[in-house]
């Protein structure tokens, strides 16, 4: 139980706000302590672990090209290709991008698209520039949430889509484990129950997209 | 074989050339501190094999310090004008748009194409990291497209990479800390402790009951661990095969899926799979750090319901 106080620790340096990086390494030495491992090999088996998951920072390799288009003009030529067509609403935009990141992913392409490539340079813009086309600008308040939300739909389609694809990580983690418990499973056979659950995800998302889109539109001076 | 360390070179070096341009940034008020901590990351990438466990134990706990006590900062020396980039996207148009397709075709080539390629015996590319590997050459190439396509100084990558990467500041080393957390609890017995608590204090007598545990404990032991692979162990060998499939003989594969989707709804909803939930808000310049989560939580619940009633209706069909 004493193991737990790793946990405890996450759960309350995210809530008082400390710094997360500072609250990891609080978290990860009470859990080694609190299971016995002296300081000093807390800290060999964080620096190991550290060390193994450098692939995890590589992905920012992405941003310098990111920032070029930034800079020539990206997300302000994305804005006015959105407000150039008229019938693109809020939410025929984000509905529409939810399904092509859940299909995408559901084909296997889960790298296609993402936060850092495609939500802050594209998706993102486009959607406050749907908001903002036959009104004036949003409040600033109101773009946090839209910006939340793109985000969140992008979280939404990859979950509720890679898992249809037989041959992701978390269907061939699965097949392995039931393999070692001497359940013998095809990834055909579990990728195929991943689609009920994605229909439901897109029929949520969608509908909360939707509302949320009358909201904005109702707003004063909207 | 093209391995990860030739990710790992070039990102040591790009991450080196933040650092360099951070610590002659006037502009920056703590610039010292942000020269500091890419420098330290870059070192990381650069000699991360050759300093040992202790020594990567100790640079992880600096770079935390670094970025944790004090702050990093933000200098505006790179900020271009929205007038200069309103009227360079007038200038390019849609050509804009090219390099950003440029990426995921060449990620697509790189992980259907490339990784079939070999040389004698030898696949070209290591087979685990062919997508990170293409990734690496699709910003590579995207760069070099940019070049050729609007002519911009030879400085700007990685004026604009520094820029971008001091906006999302210590939230970009966030996921590799909390990966190096995971593997941590996982050498403690998190998991196990975990499992235990759940099926230990919640009785299951009944396929409903059963469900509803296994449902619910992917989910909660997903937001504690932050990963759904980790969860899925656990509560399948303490849950899922004993109650679900052996006693009430349901469905492995119904049951496993859904599971695993269920563990899903908890990753909407925890800020420790940040890769997705705290560093998008960084990406996107939000003032509260949990505004993504906010977002999810009114989709990720009902859906967790719905995933219930779905294992409850499809994984005992064949019994009526």
């Amino acid at each position: 139980m004493l193991i737990l106080l790793g946990v405890a620790v996450v759960v309350a340096g995210f809530a008082a706000g400390f710094n997360p990086l500072l609250v990891v390494m609080a978290s990860a030495f009470a859990t080694g302590l609190a299971a016995g491992l002296s300081p000093v090999d807390v800290l060999k088996a964080f620096g190991k672990a550290f060390n193994d998951n450098r692939y995890v920072s590589a992905a920012w390799l992405i941003l310098p090209v990111i920032g070029m288009l930034e800079r020539a003009g990206l997300q302000e030529r994305a804005k006015d290709l959105i407000r150039g067509l008229k019938g693109m609403t809020f939410g025929r935009l984000l509905v529409g991008y939810l399904l092509f990141r859940q299909l995408t992913s559901a084909l296997g392409l889960t790298s296609i698209a993402g936060q850092t490539q495609t939500v802050r340079p594209l998706v993102a813009p486009m959607v406050e520039a749907a908001l903002e086309s036959d009104s004036e600008e949003l409040a600033d308040d109101e773009r946090q949430k839209v910006r939340a939300f793109v985000a969140a739909t992008d979280n939404v389609g990859l979950f509720f889509g890679e898992d249809i694809f037989m041959a992701i990580g978390s269907i061939l983690l699965m097949v392995g484990f039931l393999d070692q418990s001497g359940v013998r499973l095809e990834p055909l056979d579990l990728s195929r129950w991943a689609i009920p659950s994605a229909i439901a995800a897109f029929a949520i998302h969608s509908l909360r997209i939707l509302i949320f889109g009358r909201k904005l539109s109702r707003r004063p001076g909207a | 074989m093209i391995k990860l360390d030739v990710v790992y070179n070039l990102a040591g070096l790009v991450f080196a050339a933040y650092a360099l341009l951070s610590a002659r940034d006037a502009t920056n008020p703590r610039r010292g501190r942000n020269a500091l901590f890419w420098g330290l990351l870059a070192a990381s990438f650069l000699v991360g094999d050759r300093l040992g466990d202790i020594g990567n134990g100790v640079l992880a706990m600096v770079l935390a310090v670094t970025a944790g006590v004090g702050q990093l900062g933000r200098g505006t020396a790179w900020e271009s004008t929205l007038a200069d980039r309103q009227a360079s996207a007038y200038r390019f148009g849609n050509r804009l748009f090219l390099p950003a397709l440029a990426i995921p075709v060449v990620v697509l080539f790189g992980t259907l194409v490339v990784k079939t390629w070999r040389l004698g015996d030898v696949p070209l590319l290591d087979p685990k990291q062919a997508t990170l590997i293409s990734l690496a050459a699709a910003a590579l190439l995207a760069v070099g497209l940019a070049f050729v396509l609007f002519r911009q100084p030879l400085i700007t990558p990685l004026q604009e990479g520094a820029r971008l990467i001091d906006m999302v500041g210590w939230a970009a080393l966030l996921p590799q800390m909390l990966a190096a957390l995971g593997a941590l609890f996982a050498l403690a017995g998190v998991g196990r402790v975990v499992g235990d608590l759940i099926t230990t204090w919640i009785p299951i007598d009944s396929r409903l009951a059963a469900v509803v545990v296994y449902c619910l404990g992917m989910a909660m032991f997903t937001i504690v661990m932050g990963n759904a692979f980790a969860a899925f162990p656990v509560m399948t060998a303490g849950v899922a095969l004993p109650f679900l499939v052996h006693k009430f003989g349901a469905d492995p594969a119904v049951v496993c899926a859904i599971g695993m989707l269920s563990g899903f709804c908890g990753t909407l909803m925890t800020p420790l799979a940040a890769n997705f939930n705290i560093v998008p808000t960084a990406l996107l310049e939000l003032k509260d750090r949990f505004a993504v989560i906010r977002a999810q939580v009114p989709t990720a619940l009902p859906l967790l319901l719905i995933n219930m009633v779905l294992m409850y209706v499809f994984a005992f069909r064949s019994h009526g």
